[in-house]
């Protein structure tokens, strides 16, 4: 019934609904910034109630649309996390879009749509609904890359994510045609079916490497990250900072769909070029990082080391694998946002600063603030006991048991190499000597992000605030 | 009494944590940076650090010698499937007194610290809970997740408070004990997988397989055993330290504060060696068989190499570390060479190398907290005006060669013994290393101490005040009595120790009879 499938997708309704009302609204009622200002904090309002009447959703899967969308525990854990993590960005931008005048509707609208998009991407059960949430998600993001229009390092990093962009979607839209030339069917479960009678052909074999190239795009993992330090160090830092969280689940999520619901039966053959991204990522990741001054970059190559790890998660292949990679995926957006807005607040006489020099003796300066900062760091660096660690623990141990040891010593061995980098900062911030000193004052949101997440890093070691539990359920849901 | 039972029930946790909280009240509420304010943070680390050495005392009252498994046992579950599980048994229990002891201690001997007087406490008391932690963890996760863990607030301590090059020296330790831990982890999820447990004293009574294994093409002899010791040996021997890694030691030693010198040498380095009667040996005895003529040359290169080394050190501080890397030789020798007088003589000697090294890097900082330096070449003569700081001095330089009646002479005398009947040859060379320490030690005390008071600048130098006095009355003590009086530590280590030896030779002989079936 087509009630039913409504009702199945009823929070991507919603929200696709909610973004024409308010694009709507904003043409008619003008650019008034209190307007821009009101839809912005409405529009934090809607993901949070989303997020939450998502998670309170009862357990069990939903299909729709002939089988072409799901709504399952995984679905519904990868959703909370986008739309939480959405909705925290979001808060975080308002102070920088108003001091560099951009509070304009369209923002909060265009981050609505994307996030319509990310929520479509993670529910997928057909290469055609996957492809259109992403590019739903990508177009939307290829504008707010570029939404300080008057700059040329915004308008560039928009430009260059867009045609990096446009040739993964070409990798993906190139895999799925041969996916469909060989199975003859879009929706996961028709592929899994041939998939399932045995050996694996040619052409469905490049159609799974074209996939997995142009999902390595999406999620920035090495040797296709080559996009993320121009696109983060380029676009408005709120952008950065969402870039560096919501779609960073959304396409660890489509990718772990994808191939556990499609090419659950080719296990092996995914595999491998999952590990072999993995190990690229966080090597790479972790040594183009001690070069960096500028704390964006260096955010973006972390970012690519990070993805190493979640997709080591997912090499493993088995339900502890995407247990361990939403695990981890959970503990970075959490660092993520206290990070970032940690660098929202890094500012001199009203000048946004990034590079790195500049948190020299900060700890002098503001005590509280580098302490949490530190706090992030270690756990970024993923040193025990900071919650950092267990996501890494709980990927070695998937990597270990799926017999993937050489996986789990480089992985350990790259995380050697990139706590050189995080603790840079804490050593500038605690043994520097102090430079021109960082006036930025803190508004009130920035500050509670920035200490919940480190707070959130220090009492998590209990027991990770029943993450765990979650995980696996919607592990569960995704691998059977 | 209901409430009595309940701290004793807990009394493992309650020492582990009672730093913790002392550093949280500390965090959350003493604002100001005033001399007060100073004064208020000293004192209440002192009074912390205190009430913790009381409270372990408990633990030891508590403690039945004869009983050589784990006792005062608290478990509750924990995420991932792990467990929180504490409790000590005859070779960890000293292992807590001795941090608890010492870190009262520490706090006295940094009273003349003024910068961030605040957050210093508070890295020490975080410090301290996580030492407590790892020699008290039962569950395998547990011990790696307090070990690493012990890196932050040191890391902290030798870049914030260090001495010159204190960047580097922080750095250094911080990328070589983290690399080495790192590969222990692996180690540890792997026998996770092979054992289903990560519970300590199960993992003991698990034998991991011994067949060979091809790895790139190399068969590795004892197979997965080997693979998770030479691990397990990465982390440990960065920590210990021994010959050829231990450079970071040095570096370390002489930038930290004398406070962070003291807790390094006396408490940290003996993680490796606690480390080695935890894991290595128990765990992997076909591996550790195998591999102890590896571990008794390098133990053998570092007494001899770095007793060298130390024997042309221009830095009082560097040459007290080289002296551990070679003291830290003799406890490896005594642990691999696996019989009842090597592992009791290198817990005797850890346990006396931490009162006396401790001690004398409290004296190198009693002179340098008057010189601000720490050349040998800067003084000279120093009986003249300090008599109680020469007869300190030259008590521990005693202690430190290994003369009898200190606890020195026992420790190095039983590693030995230990050796000689593993292997006549190593111990007939590492014996040598005893009177090279005799020479390094005694000419640095001649250089410092005798001679002719020459130096203008040290024409008014103080002798030590009564704090500086108090700080060493406890660790003469100790090295007196454990020097006369071994059998107060060998009664209580002993079944303990026996018993992994029995379950040692056991597992070899299963281990040998399957060579011989098969």
């Amino acid at each position: 019934m087509i009630v039913d499938d409504l009702n199945t997708v009823l929070p991507e309704l919603f929200l696709a609904v909610y973004a024409m009302a308010v694009l709507m609204a904003g043409a008619f009622l003008g650019r008034e910034r209190q307007i821009s200002r009101a839809v912005l904090w409405l529009t934090v309002a809607v993901f949070v109630g989303l997020g939450a009447s998502i998670g309170l959703a009862p357990a069990g899967a939903e299909t729709a649309f002939g089988g072409s969308f799901v709504s399952d525990d995984f679905s519904r854990f990868a959703k909370l996390m986008i739309l939480w993590g959405a909705a925290a960005l979001l808060a975080l931008s308002a102070p920088y879009l108003e001091t560099h005048k951009l509070m304009k509707y369209e923002f909060p609208v265009l981050m609505t749509l994307s996030v319509v998009g990310m929520m479509v991407m993670v529910s997928a059960q057909d290469l055609m609904v996957l492809y259109m949430g992403l590019e739903l998600q990508s177009l939307s993001l290829y504008v707010i890359a570029a939404f300080r229009r008057d700059s040329l390092r915004s308008t560039e990093a928009g430009l260059k994510y867009f045609v990096l962009g446009a040739l993964s979607s070409g990798l993906l839209l190139y895999g799925m045609s041969l996916v469909y030339g060989t199975t003859g069917t879009t929706t996961f479960a028709g592929i899994a079916a041939r998939v399932g009678e045995g050996q694996i052909g040619l052409g469905l074999l490049i159609g799974l490497v074209f996939l997995c190239a142009g999902m390595a795009f999406k999620v920035s993992a090495a040797p296709f990250h080559m996009w993320t330090p121009d696109v983060y160090e380029g676009a408005p830092t709120p952008v950065t900072g969402f870039f560096a969280t919501a779609p960073k689940i959304a396409a660890a999520g489509m990718f772990a769909r994808l191939v556990h619901d499609a090419f659950g039966d080719a296990v092996p053959d995914w595999s491998q070029i999952v590990a072999l991204l993995s190990l690229v990522s966080m090597f790479l990741g972790a040594i183009a990082a001690i070069g960096q001054r500028n704390i964006k970059r260096l955010m973006a190559y972390s970012s690519i080391t990070h993805m190493g790890f979640v997709l080591m998660g997912l090499a493993a292949g088995t339900a502890q694998g995407a247990e361990a990679m939403l695990i981890y995926l959970a503990i970075y957006v959490t660092m993520n946002v206290g990070v970032f807005a940690f660098i929202l607040c890094m500012e001199r006489d009203g000048q946004a600063v990034t590079e790195i020099d500049a948190l020299g003796g900060y700890s002098e300066v503001e005590p509280l603030r580098a302490l949490c900062l530190a706090v992030l760091m270690f756990s970024l660096a993923g040193l025990p006991p900071l919650v950092g660690f267990w996501g890494k623990f709980f990927v070695l141990t998937a990597a270990v048991e799926a017999d993937l040891v050489w996986l789990a010593i480089g992985g350990v061995l790259a995380s050697a190499i990139g706590a050189y980098y995080y603790l840079r900062i804490i050593y500038l911030m605690y043994f520097g000597e102090e430079t021109q000193r960082l006036t930025g004052t803190m508004p009130v949101v920035h500050f509670g992000f920035l200490t919940a997440s480190a707070g959130a890093m220090v009492f998590g070691m209990i027991n990770l605030f029943g993450v765990e539990a979650l995980a696996a359920q919607a592990a569960a849901a995704l691998v059977n | 009494m209901v409430e009595w039972a309940l701290v004793v029930n807990n009394i493992l946790s309650l020492v582990t944590f009672l730093p913790l909280i002392g550093a949280s009240v500390l965090l959350v509420f003493l604002r100001g940076n005033d001399p007060a304010a100073q004064l208020n943070a000293k004192r209440l680390a002192l009074f912390v650090t205190s009430a913790t050495f009381l409270a372990s005392l408990v633990i030891l009252a508590e403690f039945d010698p004869l009983d050589p498994g784990f006792q005062m046992v608290e478990e509750r579950a924990w995420l991932g499937g792990l467990s929180y599980k504490v409790g000590v048994d005859g070779i960890s229990v000293l292992f807590v007194m001795l941090t608890t002891f010492l870190m009262p201690l520490v706090i006295g001997a940094s009273w003349g610290v003024t910068h961030r007087v605040k957050e210093y406490m508070v890295a020490f008391l975080l410090l301290e809970t996580l030492m407590v932690g790892v020699f008290v963890a039962l569950d395998m996760i547990l011990f790696y997740f307090f070990f690493e863990a012990g890196l932050i607030p040191m890391f902290l301590i030798v870049g914030i408070w260090g001495g010159k090059d204190r960047i580097y020296a922080a750095f250094k330790f911080f990328l070589y004990t983290l690399l080495g831990s790192l590969l222990m982890l692996v180690a540890m999820v792997a026998m996770y997988m092979d054992a289903g447990t990560t519970d300590i004293s199960r993992l003991l009574d698990h034998r991991f397989a011994t067949e060979p294994l091809v790895v790139l093409g190399f068969t590795v002899v004892g197979g997965m055993q080997t693979l998770l010791w030479l691990a397990f040996f990465a982390s440990f021997a960065v920590k210990l330290p021994m010959w050829p890694v231990h450079t970071w030691l040095p570096d370390a030693h002489v930038q930290a504060p004398t406070a962070g010198s003291v807790v390094l040498a006396a408490i940290l380095l003996k993680l490796g060696g606690y480390g080695f009667l935890r894991f290595s040996l128990p765990m992997f005895p076909v591996a550790s068989d195998l591999l102890s003529d590896f571990v008794f040359t390098l133990s053998v290169i570092a007494i001899v190499y770095t007793s060298l080394v130390a024997m042309v050190q221009e830095d009082m501080k560097k040459l007290i570390a080289y002296s551990s890397v070679a003291h830290m030789g003799f406890v490896t020798l005594g642990i691999f060479a696996a019989n009842q007088q090597g592992i009791d003589g290198a817990i005797f000697q850890m346990l006396s190398h931490g009162f006396i090294s401790g001690a004398l890097f409290l004296v190198v900082g009693v002179i340098y907290d008057r010189m601000h330096t720490r050349e040998i070449e800067a003084y000279g003569g120093l009986v003249v005006r300090m008599p109680a700081f020469a007869l300190v001095f030259m008590l521990f330089t005693m202690g430190n060669v290994g003369l009898p009646g200190t606890s020195g002479f026992v420790g190095e005398f039983l590693t030995l013994a230990g050796a000689f009947q593993a292997n006549t040859a190593v111990a007939f060379v590492a014996t040598t290393g005893v009177i090279l320490s005799a020479a390094y030690a005694l000419w640095l005390y001649r250089r410092v101490v005798f001679g002719d008071l020459i130096k203008e600048s040290l024409r008014h130098i103080k002798d030590m005040d009564a704090r500086e006095k108090v700080l060493f009355a406890p660790l003469i003590a100790a090295t007196l009595v454990l020097g006369v009086y071994p059998s107060l530590v060998l009664d209580l280590i002993g079944p303990s120790t026996s018993n992994l030896l029995d379950g040692y030779a056991a597992a070899l002989d299963a281990a040998t009879t399957e060579l011989a079936a098969n």
